[in-house]
């Protein structure tokens, strides 16, 4: 009799604890976050920006995504979406997934797996002309290894692949990667998207405001606690984070608040909480090795070493920014070096006098002096974020005899005008949308890339990026990583500055936001946020 | 009199024509189009893509047949589709001009109702420790940046009321969007009042001084009627002018004033319309403050008439 009750008494208990959270939160509210500008456009798969992601990713699911309670993306944190499973075959190159059955769009009609291949198709090229649900594909490199896409009954589809790319699953997982509709034109994906996830867009009026209601035919039931979610395009920072100080927004948009804010908020919203995290965004200096005198690598180094990071960091961020090479230094990053192997890098190390003797002994031997210095500009793009990095360059290099001028490039022609190499030397930002090393390695720095905007071209690291890229060990391929990064060190590929870091606020009674770490493009399903209100 | 209204409308018409033809090059003329922002915005420059885009949106016809198709449109009253929202550019436009209307007029009403009496009363006590004030306060206001006094008053109202006036929800009753608009509208008109202000002063100091003001106060007219029925009625001419000219120029305030109180209005828009090079936004908006600016002339114009009876307008 006392085993059975204990049993009973255990059992309770062990219910208890299980389905307390759950008791703790509460339906309904409305959530009110202020967005910095306008999206341009609804359309996920077409952007290239947190201003769609943020606001759009809720009304999507993927077929796999990284686990939401989690804060660092990693491919062994994979959790169903869409998909409620899948499966390789033996020789790594076909991938299955199993799909859960009455799944609808937010227009009633039922989803299959036709919308998985339609998607894909889509974004590879291979989509019906006339359905043209997708414009442009910003992030085509992240496919070019898919072959095909089959579909094996309403429940099954099977990407098959051209060579063995275990990355392919994580960029499944990414913010990036939604299921559209097959039944919903490109303009209405732009304007208004019908998707599955937790919410619908009510309204989407430009530079006002984008709407969003609970979907309540939600496949996850119980989600989402919120009934609205309601962003208000504030274009001016300011009068975002007063409106946030005044109770106007319960959340700021992503990272928008930077370390001299961040004082602010504080002192004007004391119960304000607020998290610093990576944007996985770094900034880099472009040499263009194709233009004299930079086609020499020694001037390319001695560039490289010029460069004062901590000097950058304490200036622009505070000190709150991290040190890494092109990938997100640990513990945020899963592939990046950690500290200690930066420092032994050329140009990381924290005595910053050896480098800058070396990089001022190539210059001389080189020919320029205090009195015969090279002349160049610093292009960059006219946004405040590009020229103030631009800005501390100039001074830096001046140290090495360079005399540089700032050549501010309108952004609607910047990344023309790079990838077209017209320019010497550059600074540029550079977001990676998944914390990966193929969609970074291939897309910044592939001899066949259209983004290598340094016309960057080394047999021996194209060959190294193949290899880590079909390496299925994690930790076997961190090393091939890590090898990378040193080779595009060594070489001045595009040396990186430093991984910006910044703040989101929200009220305390927004519950249960998780950012995540390592890319700010995740993570924004708000399915699982609540308002204890 | 007939006219001279037909030539004034013809010349309107002509100036029209001008600016359309302006707008139309000078949008051209600035590097880089829809397509480009569409495209490189994610880093690449796709050539496929682009062409793709540009022949959807008809940018790679011949300018001429560009040009037509706008205008053609425009006396029909189609406006064309918005590159960005791929909207009807009417749909996009249309809601936003009563919001920059209300805030202009409200601003404008402003200046003339705060402008005119303080610069009578700075004028008629000259160099006294009232005017002295009213100057400082007038320069104040032609020196601060609007912007900049935009964001003291929130940040002031933030720090001591605890909320923000800025336009977060659509108001629900006339009553609600007057006081929502009323402090954007007094930052705006500010500046003009100050402006309206001075003017005024400096142009009743000027009348004051005239030989019939004399022969008016010698008849025995009151000092009231003296400064408003005989002086201020003369001294108006040159402010009914600066009012005008403050119309056109006062879009120019309203996209800051817009963009720092948040105010859906057209002027923030035609600024995000450029930055995007969305052309049939940016060309129909430019058009229509072209025409406001126009009518607002003509209307100053017929002003003078009403002001001073020796102005007429011969045939």
């Amino acid at each position: 009799m006392r085993i059975c009750l204990a049993l009973v008494a255990g059992s309770l208990a062990a219910a208890v604890s299980v389905a307390s959270p759950a008791f703790a939160q509460k339906q309904g509210g409305t959530l009110r976050i202020s967005h910095r500008d306008n999206p341009p456009s609804a359309s996920i798969h077409e952007e290239a920006t947190i201003s769609v992601n943020q606001p759009f990713m809720a009304v999507f699911n993927n077929l796999v995504f990284f686990d939401p309670k989690e804060k660092v993306n990693s491919p062994d944190k994979i959790v169903p979406d869409l998909a409620e499973s899948w499966s390789w075959n033996p020789d790594k190159t076909k991938l299955t997934f199993k799909l859960r059955t009455g799944v609808k769009w937010h227009d009633g009609k039922p989803f299959s797996a036709k919308d998985v291949k339609c998607t894909w198709d889509a974004l590879t090229g291979k989509g019906d002309e006339k359905l043209d649900i997708i414009r442009k594909n910003p992030r085509k490199v992240w496919y070019s290894n898919l072959k095909e896409v089959t579909v094996g009954s309403d429940t099954e589809v099977t990407f098959t692949l051209g060579r063995p790319q275990p990355s392919f699953l994580s960029m499944l997982a990414a913010g990036y990667s939604p299921v559209y509709s097959c039944h919903v034109s490109g303009r209405d994906m732009r304007s208004k998207p019908i998707g599955t996830g937790p919410f619908k867009v009510v309204d989407f009026k430009r530079n006002e405001a984008i709407k969003l209601v609970r979907n309540p035919d939600y496949w996850k039931k119980g989600r989402p606690y919120l009934d609205v979610i309601d962003w208000k395009i504030v274009p001016n920072r300011s009068t975002r984070m007063l409106g946030f100080a005044a109770g106007e927004f319960d959340m700021t948009f992503d990272s928008d608040v930077t370390f001299p804010l961040l004082k602010d908020i504080q002192a004007q919203k004391p119960d304000a909480v607020c998290e610093a995290r990576p944007s996985n965004v770094n900034t880099n200096l472009l040499v263009n090795r194709d233009a004299p005198p930079f086609d020499n690598p020694e001037l390319r180094r001695a560039l490289a070493l010029s460069l004062d990071r901590k000097a950058f960091n304490d200036i622009l961020f505070q000190g709150h920014a991290l040190t890494s090479a092109s990938m997100l230094p640990p513990p945020a990053g899963v592939w990046g070096m950690s500290k200690e192997m930066l420092e032994t890098m050329p140009g990381y190390s924290p005595d910053r006098q050896k480098p800058l003797a070396e990089a001022k002994a190539i210059m001389e031997k080189l020919g320029y002096s205090k009195d015969k210095p090279l002349k160049l500009k610093v292009a960059t793009r006219n946004i405040a974020i590009y020229r103030d990095p631009a800005v501390i360059l100039i001074d830096q290099l001046k140290q090495i005899y360079i005399e540089a001028e700032l050549e501010p490039i309108d952004t609607t022609v910047w990344y023309t005008k790079i990838q077209r190499k017209d320019y010497s030397v550059g600074l540029n930002l550079t977001g990676l949308g998944l914390d990966d090393a193929d969609t970074n390695f291939y897309e910044n720095f592939h001899s066949t890339s259209d983004r290598n905007y340094t016309a960057y071209k080394n047999p021996e690291v194209d060959k190294l990026i193949d290899q880590q890229s079909a390496e299925t060990d994690i930790e076997k391929r961190k090393k091939l990583v890590w090898e990378i990064e040193k080779k595009l060190i060594e070489d001045g590929a595009r040396p990186v500055i430093n991984n910006n870091v910044a703040n989101t606020c929200w009220d305390p009674k927004v519950k249960n936001v998780i950012l995540q770490h390592n890319s700010i493009y995740n993570g924004w399903r708000f399915e699982d946020v609540w308002l204890d209100k | 009199m007939g006219a001279y209204l037909t030539r004034r409308f013809l010349l309107m018409l002509l100036t029209l024509f001008g600016m359309s033809v302006l707008i139309f090059v000078m949008l051209r003329l600035v590097p880089g189009n829809i397509a480009d922002i569409l495209v490189d915005a994610a880093g690449i420059a796709d050539p496929k893509e682009k062409a793709k885009i540009i022949n959807e949106l008809g940018l790679d016809r011949p300018i001429l047949e560009q040009y037509g198709q706008w205008i053609g449109g425009l006396v029909r009253g189609d406006l064309g589709f918005a590159y960005v929202s791929e909207r009807p550019a009417l749909e996009e436009i249309a809601p936003r001009i009563p919001i920059s209307a209300k805030l202009a007029g409200m601003a404008l009403v402003l200046s003339v109702l705060i402008g005119v009496p303080f610069g009578v009363i700075s004028a008629v006590r000259q160099n006294t420790a009232l005017d002295y004030f009213l100057r400082v306060i007038s320069l104040s206001g032609l020196s601060l940046p609007s912007f900049w006094l935009g964001l003291l008053v929130l940040m002031a109202s933030v720090h001591w009321f605890g909320t923000i006036p800025i336009y977060s929800n659509e108001p629900r009753s006339f009553l609600q969007e007057v006081g929502l608009l009323s402090i954007p509208a007094a930052v705006v008109g500010f500046r003009s009042s100050a402006l309206v202000m001075r003017l005024t002063r400096s142009s009743m100091l000027e009348v004051l001084r005239q030989d019939y003001i004399r022969t008016a106060r010698s008849k025995g007219a009151s000092q009231t009627s003296v400064n408003y029925d005989h002086a201020l009625r003369n001294a108006l001419l040159p402010v009914v002018t600066i009012i005008g000219i403050e119309a056109a120029f006062l879009v120019g305030g309203l996209i800051v004033t817009e963009t720092v109180f948040n105010i859906p209005g057209v002027a923030r828009f035609l600024v995000e319309a450029i930055l995007w090079r969305d052309y049939p936004i940016v060309q129909n908006l430019v058009m229509l403050i072209a025409f406001v600016v126009v009518m607002v002339n003509f209307l100053v114009d017929m002003a003078y008439m009403a002001l001073d009876p020796r102005i007429k307008y011969a045939d």
